[in-house]
C-alpha cells in the first residue's frame, strides 16, 4: 500500500470510529443516572437532602429513570457517587490515573504492578505455546500419521470451553506445590497452542502445487523447501494466529486469577473490588486489562506489518 | 508392569495408525474417522493403565473408568447442571446476544459511515477480556441464570456483530445492480441478496460464539450461583476433592461444546448450500 493511500484509509475511518466510541460513551453516561439513582437517593436522604417520594419503600416502586425525573436535583450526584452500581466514565478514568500514574510501581495498589503480575505469565505461556504449536504444525505437515491422528483433535479442542477450567488447574497445581508464574503460564500456553497449530498448518500448506513443483525441479530438499517456501508462505497465517493467541493467553491468565484467591494481577483486582465494595477498583482493572489486550494485539499487528512489508507481502 | 504394557499399547496404536495412514485405503472416509478414534482411544487406555500402574492419587488425576462411573451414577445431577448452565444460561444469552448483534448490524448497515466505525471498534472489543465483567454482572442481575445469560450475551455480541457487518458488505456491485434492474427496494435486496450472501460470515461469527457462550456461562457461576450448575459443581467438587466429578463435568462441557458447534455447522450447511466451501 502506498503511503498516501494508507493515510487516506486511516483518515477515512478515524471519524467513524470516533463516532462509534462517542455513541458508546454517551450511552454509558446516560445509563449512569438510572443505574445509581436508588442508591444515591438513599444516601441523599441520610445526608438531609429532600427526596421525593420520602419513604425508601415507596422509592422501590419507581424505576431508576422515574426516580431521576422526580429528583432532578440529585442527578449530578449520580456521577460522583462513591460506591456506584455503574461508575461514571470520568470516575473510572480518575481511578486509572490514580493507580497507574500516581502510584509508585512498587505499591500493592499500582495497576502497573498488577499488570506485570498478569502480563509475565501471559507472555511466558504465549511463547511456550507458540513454539510448541509451530513444532507440532511442522510435524503435522510432514507426517501423514500425525496429520490424520492429531489434527482432528486439535480442531475439536477449539470447541471445548477449556478456559472455564483455568481456575481449577491453578488450584490443582497449587495443591501439588507448584506456584507462581508456572501454573498461569501453562494455561496461557494451552490457549495459544491450538490457534497457532491450526493456523500454521494452513499456512505451511498454503504454497500451491506449482510452487512445490518448481522447487522439485530445482532439486531442492525437504529442508530447503521448508525454509525457502513453506515457512515464508506461512507468515500471514502465523500472524493471524499470533493475534488470536496472545488475546486468548491474556484472557486465560485473567480468568485463572479470578476465582482462585490470587493476591495480585488484573483478575485479582477485579475480584477484590467486587468483594470489598469498591467497584471503581474492579472497573479500573477491567479497563486496564482491556488496554493491555489492545496494546498486545496492536504490537503484533505492527510486527506483522513490518515483517510482511520486508518480505514484499501485504498485511491483511 | 502396567506401565510397560501402556508403552507397548501406545506403540501398537501408533503402528496401526502409521499403517492405516500410509496404506492404500487412507483416503476413505471410514479410515479418516478411524485414525483419530484409535489415537484418542489409545490415549484414554494408556491414561487408565498409567494411573493404575503408578497408583496416582485420585485427587490429582482420576482414572477414566472412575470418571465414566461418575457419568453413569450421577446422571440426574449432571443433567440438572447441564440444564441450568447450558440451556438456561448459555443458550438464552447466545440467543439474546446473537439477535441483538444481527439487529445492530442490519441497522448500522444502512450507513456506510457507521459501518466503517463499527468494524474496527467491534473487532477490538471482540479481543478484549470481556469475561471479566462476570463478577459485576452477577452483582447486578443476581446469582441465578439471568446474570449468566447477560454475561454470555455481551461476550457473543461483538464477534457476531463484526462478522455480520462484514458479511453484509460482501455483495458485488454487479449483483446489486442486477437487483436494481429488477426494481427491488432496500428490503427485497436485503432479504433476497445481501442477507443470504452474508450467511457464511454470520455463521463464522455464530461458530466462534458457541465456545464463548459456554465459557461465559461456566465462569460466571464461579462468582455466585444457586446450588446447581456446571460451574458451581466444578468449584464445589474441587473443594470436596472429588476430581472424578470435576472431570465428569468437563466431559459434559466438552460434549456440549462440540455438539453446539456441530449443530451450527449443520445449520450452516443447510443455509449456505450454494457457497463454494460447502460443495
Amino acid at each position: 500500500m502506498e503511503k498516501g493511500e494508507a493515510g487516506g484509509v486511516v483518515l477515512k475511518s478515524i471519524l467513524p470510529v470516533l463516532t462509534v466510541i462517542g455513541a458508546i460513551l454517551l450511552f454509558w453516561l446516560v445509563a449512569v443516572v438510572p443505574m445509581n439513582m436508588h442508591l444515591v437517593a438513599d444516601q441523599a436522604q441520610r445526608d438531609g437532602l429532600k427526596v421525593t417520594p420520602d419513604a425508601p419503600a415507596a422509592r422501590q416502586e419507581y424505576s431508576g429513570t422515574g426516580l431521576a425525573l422526580r429528583n432532578l436535583h440529585l442527578v449530578p450526584l449520580t456521577y460522583s457517587f462513591v460506591r456506584p452500581t455503574l461508575p461514571a466514565p470520568q470516575q473510572v478514568a480518575g481511578e486509572m490515573y490514580a493507580t497507574i500514574i500516581d502510584k509508585k510501581i512498587t505499591s500493592k495498589r499500582s495497576l502497573i504492578y498488577h499488570g506485570w503480575v498478569t502480563l509475565a505469565p501471559t507472555l511466558l505461556g504465549f511463547f511456550i505455546g507458540t513454539g510448541l504449536g509451530i513444532l507440532l504444525a511442522v510435524g503435522i505437515v510432514y507426517s501423514r500419521v500425525m496429520d490424520r491422528s492429531v489434527m482432528p483433535w486439535a480442531i475439536v479442542s477449539q470447541t471445548i470451553p477449556i478456559l472455564a477450567l483455568a481456575p481449577m488447574v491453578i488450584v490443582v497445581l497449587g495443591s501439588m506445590g507448584v506456584q507462581g508464574l508456572f501454573p498461569k503460564s501453562l494455561i496461557a500456553a494451552y490457549l495459544s497452542f491450538f490457534p497457532v497449530v491450526v493456523g500454521m498448518v494452513k499456512g505451511l500448506r498454503s504454497p500451491d502445487a506449482m510452487q512445490l513443483d518448481l522447487l522439485r525441479t530445482y532439486h531442492a530438499s525437504n529442508t530447503q523447501g521448508f525454509w525457502a517456501l513453506r515457512l515464508p508462505a506461512s507468515m500471514p497465517y502465523l500472524f493471524a494466529s499470533l493475534k488470536i493467541g496472545i488475546a486468548a493467553s491474556l484472557i486465560g491468565t485473567i480468568v485463572a486469577e479470578l476465582p482462585t484467591g490470587a493476591k495480585a494481577g488484573f483478575g485479582a483486582r477485579m475480584l477484590v473490588g467486587d468483594q470489598y465494595g469498591q467497584p471503581l477498583v474492579s472497573w479500573a482493572a477491567l479497563f486496564a486489562a482491556a488496554l493491555t489486550a489492545a496494546a498486545l494485539v496492536g504490537l503484533f499487528s505492527l510486527i506483522e506489518r513490518m515483517t510482511l512489508k520486508r518480505m514484499g507481502m501485504q498485511a491483511a | 508392569m502396567l506401565a510397560v504394557a501402556a508403552a507397548v499399547l501406545w506403540a501398537l496404536g501408533w503402528w496401526v495408525n502409521v499403517r492405516l495412514a500410509n496404506g492404500p485405503a487412507s483416503d476413505k472416509p471410514a479410515v479418516k474417522v478411524l485414525i483419530p478414534a484409535i489415537f484418542g482411544l489409545t490415549i484414554v487406555v494408556v491414561w487408565e493403565m498409567l494411573v493404575r500402574g503408578f497408583e496416582v492419587n485420585p485427587v490429582l488425576l482420576p482414572a477414566p473408568s472412575a470418571i465414566l462411573g461418575r457419568l453413569a451414577s450421577e446422571g440426574p445431577r449432571l443433567w440438572a447442571d447441564f440444564e441450568q448452565t447450558i440451556v438456561k444460561g448459555a443458550m438464552t444469552g447466545y440467543l439474546i446476544g446473537g439477535l441483538a448483534a444481527l439487529g445492530t448490524a442490519i441497522l448500522a448497515d444502512r450507513s456506510d459511515f457507521l459501518t466503517r466505525g463499527i468494524l474496527p471498534v467491534g473487532s477490538f472489543m471482540a479481543a478484549l477480556p470481556i469475561v471479566g465483567i462476570a463478577p459485576i454482572f452477577v452483582k447486578w442481575f443476581g446469582s441465578d441464570w439471568e446474570s449468566k445469560a447477560a454475561v454470555v450475551a455481551v461476550m457473543v455480541y461483538f464477534p457476531i456483530l463484526v462478522n455480520t457487518v462484514a458479511g453484509l458488505r460482501d455483495t458485488g456491485s454487479m449483483q446489486r445492480d442486477l437487483m436494481r434492474t429488477y426494481g427491488a427496494g432496500y428490503w427485497p435486496t436485503l432479504m433476497k441478496l445481501r442477507l443470504p450472501a452474508a450467511m457464511p460470515f454470520i455463521f463464522n461469527g455464530l461458530k466462534i460464539a458457541t465456545t464463548l457462550a459456554l465459557i461465559g456461562a461456566i465462569v460466571a457461576e464461579f462468582f455466585g450461583s444457586p446450588t446447581v450448575g456446571m460451574g458451581f459443581r466444578i468449584s464445589t467438587s474441587f473443594g470436596q476433592l472429588a476430581l472424578d466429578m470435576v472431570w465428569a463435568e468437563i466431559v459434559i462441557a466438552a460434549l456440549a461444546g462440540s455438539a453446539f458447534y456441530g449443530a451450527m455447522v449443520l445449520i450452516e450447511k443447510r443455509v449456505t448450500f450454494w457457497h463454494p466451501s460447502q460443495r
